[in-house]
């Protein structure tokens, strides 16, 4: 953390950009000018600056910070050490979920990840953040520009607001995030840069079935293989359909696509040829030479099967929500369960949302039918992150991709991975029930 | 192959000195939802799902998911659950901060170190080496310690 290498000697040609150039204006910031949170601000975002060859830093339009979910001590002292030496944002930062649901703060049963999580949480607050709680920010009125730069964390939250807003925004972290946030500069590098953001691979579609790709449990299977061919790549996918004006349902299979390609693999951007804005044609988006790799049925049916560990028909919960659920997929659950039957006994079902979606879906009696039927909402946080589940939950059905990859480490249940339909057939049969017809 | 004899040269990311068996990650891994408080790897798709990444010189040659890494091991290296040395094939801000950030609030300083391709494939599991990383851009040594086994 030295302001300067001595440049010669690495033994190594490989450092891809000019020496980090800093305006007068942020030198001073480096230097303390503006206080020992903005210095330490600025010391974080050089350093990362530096590593990645960056030749100077960029404004950013907004943040997204991940920071205040509670991961131990020392995300908890990074955060007080900045309230104590005076850290404000500069920027509009809406905040990520946290450790506990502050509206109903009962559900988490972990009293040190509460009483801590709730420190975190305040801190983050008292540094100017916007108290949004949600990994869907993008859906609860936090919408960057097309070819802005923000400083996003997050991975599903990074892979929406690339892939379907066209921001721009490298991957951020824990730290980097509020550090951006309060230096409103971040490293001119990544996928800040027009020729990170071309697509080095094609993966062609149009041989997965249309019908299955009618049903919502496609998609995040579509994520699952996007993940893994691509790994942190950035890939053009051809032959899927969808139109981004459609009122939210192309908009919230592309959440479900890039929350799982995320967690499966590390992608931060993917193009879908035709529907996402960098995108209209293949030729605008992909690199001279990308190869292309066939996709079909069989092997979304694969990463069905990955994603599902459980085997047999017991299930115990159904958690809904992972990225936080929109007000148009409130509205589809609200569809589904209206005048059906309640769910069974000993199977809890849980949906996760933002308080801002929540509030107008309330207002629009999606709600309802919910917790008529016996569901329960969560908001602030989520089900995977934080001890919500009953202990002894063994079987969990989610329609998330990404819930499904993360749920068997993070709590050691198993999982099932279906489609909204199959999630809500199964609460009220009290076993998994599965339509294998849209596999046949 | 085996680092037996020769010393590898990269490019330091965040500097410091350690020494540890090596362990090579033969998938990537995110040390959020991957890797637990106690440095095990828990991500069940992970064929090195059991083993321990604290006090080894761990190489990644690709990140893999959640930006919650950067936290987790900055948790670890202040509990005394960390990598002793991270060796990377990608310039990935992630864990250098954890790392940056460790160092800041607890003068910790676990080394990172920028290897390429040809480097990379010369380490092998188990191996005991140094690492040296000085200031950032500057260069970084991993060097063994004793003989191959």
């Amino acid at each position: 953390m030295t302001r300067s290498g001595t440049g010669s000697g690495t033994g190594s040609d490989t450092h891809s950009g000019s020496p980090l150039r800093l305006t007068e204006r942020e030198q001073q910031m480096l230097d303390g000018r503006d206080g020992e949170a903005v210095a330490l601000c600025m010391r974080l975002v050089t350093g990362v600056a530096r590593a990645s060859g960056a030749p100077r830093l960029l404004e950013v339009a907004s943040a997204h910070v991940d920071g205040c979910l509670y991961h131990g001590r020392a995300g908890l002292d990074f955060a007080e050490r900045l309230v104590e030496t005076g850290g404000r944002v500069s920027v509009r930062t809406t905040l990520n979920v946290g450790s506990l649901d502050l509206l109903h703060p009962w559900l988490v049963r972990d009293q040190e990840i509460a009483a801590s999580g709730r420190r975190l949480m305040q801190a983050y607050v008292e540094l100017g953040c916007e108290p949004t709680w949600s990994c869907a920010p993008y859906q609860s009125g936090h919408r960057p520009a097309l070819g802005s730069h923000v400083a996003w964390a997050e991975s599903n939250a990074i892979a929406f607001v690339n892939s379907v807003l066209g921001a721009r925004t490298d991957r951020y972290g824990d730290f980097l995030d509020i550090a951006a946030a309060v230096t409103g500069r971040a490293p001119d590098a990544g996928l800040h840069r027009d020729e990170a953001r071309r697509a080095v691979l094609v993966l062609d579609l149009s041989g997965v079935s249309r019908a299955l790709l009618e049903e919502d449990v496609a998609w995040p299977l579509v994520g699952a293989v996007l993940g893994a061919r691509a790994g942190t790549r950035v890939a053009a996918l051809t032959g899927l359909p969808g139109d981004l004006a459609d009122g939210g349902r192309t908009e919230d299979r592309l959440k479900a696509l890039g929350a799982t390609a995320a967690s499966s693999g590390g992608v931060a951007l993917f193009h879908v040829v035709g529907v996402t804005p960098e995108a209209p044609t293949l030729a605008t988006v992909a690199a001279p030479g990308a190869p292309t790799l066939s996709v079909g049925t069989a092997d979304l049916r694969a990463a069905r099967d990955e994603l599902s560990t459980a085997s047999g028909d017991r299930l115990d919960a159904v958690s809904l929500g992972t990225p936080h659920f929109s007000l148009t997929e409130l509205a589809a659950l609200a569809d589904l369960l209206r005048g059906g039957a309640p769910f069974a006994d000993g199977v809890d079902v849980w949906v996760s949302t933002s308080r801002r979606v929540l509030d107008e879906a309330r207002a629009l009696g999606y709600v309802d039918p919910l917790l008529a039927a016996g569901g329960r909402v969560l908001t602030d946080t989520c089900t995977y992150v934080t001890p919500v589940l009953r202990p002894g939950t063994g079987v969990v059905m989610t329609n998330s991709g990404k819930w499904a990859w993360y749920a068997p480490g993070n709590l050691g249940v198993d999982t099932v991975l279906g489609s909204l339909a199959e999630c809500v057939a199964s609460a009220r049969a009290g076993r998994v029930v599965r339509d294998e017809r849209l596999w046949g | 192959m085996n680092a037996s004899g020769a010393e590898l040269t990269g490019e330091s990311l965040h500097p410091g000195t350690a020494r540890g068996p090596l362990l090579v990650l033969t998938e990537p891994v995110s040390f959020w939802g991957g890797v637990n408080a106690d440095g095990v790897v828990v991500d069940r798709h992970h064929p090195q799902r059991g083993t321990s990444v604290a006090g080894r010189v761990v190489v990644m040659r690709d990140g893999r998911g959640s930006s919650s890494a950067s936290a987790v091991l900055a948790e670890q290296i202040r509990s005394g659950h960390a990598p002793a040395a991270l060796l990377v094939g990608e310039r990935d801000a992630v864990l250098l901060l954890g790392a940056l950030v460790a160092a800041e609030l607890y003068g910790v300083r676990m080394p990172v170190v920028w290897l390429d391709g040809f480097a990379l494939d010369r380490l092998c599991s188990d191996d005991e080496v140094e690492v040296r990383a000085g200031d950032p851009p500057g260069p970084a040594t991993v060097r063994p310690c004793v003989a191959a086994r």
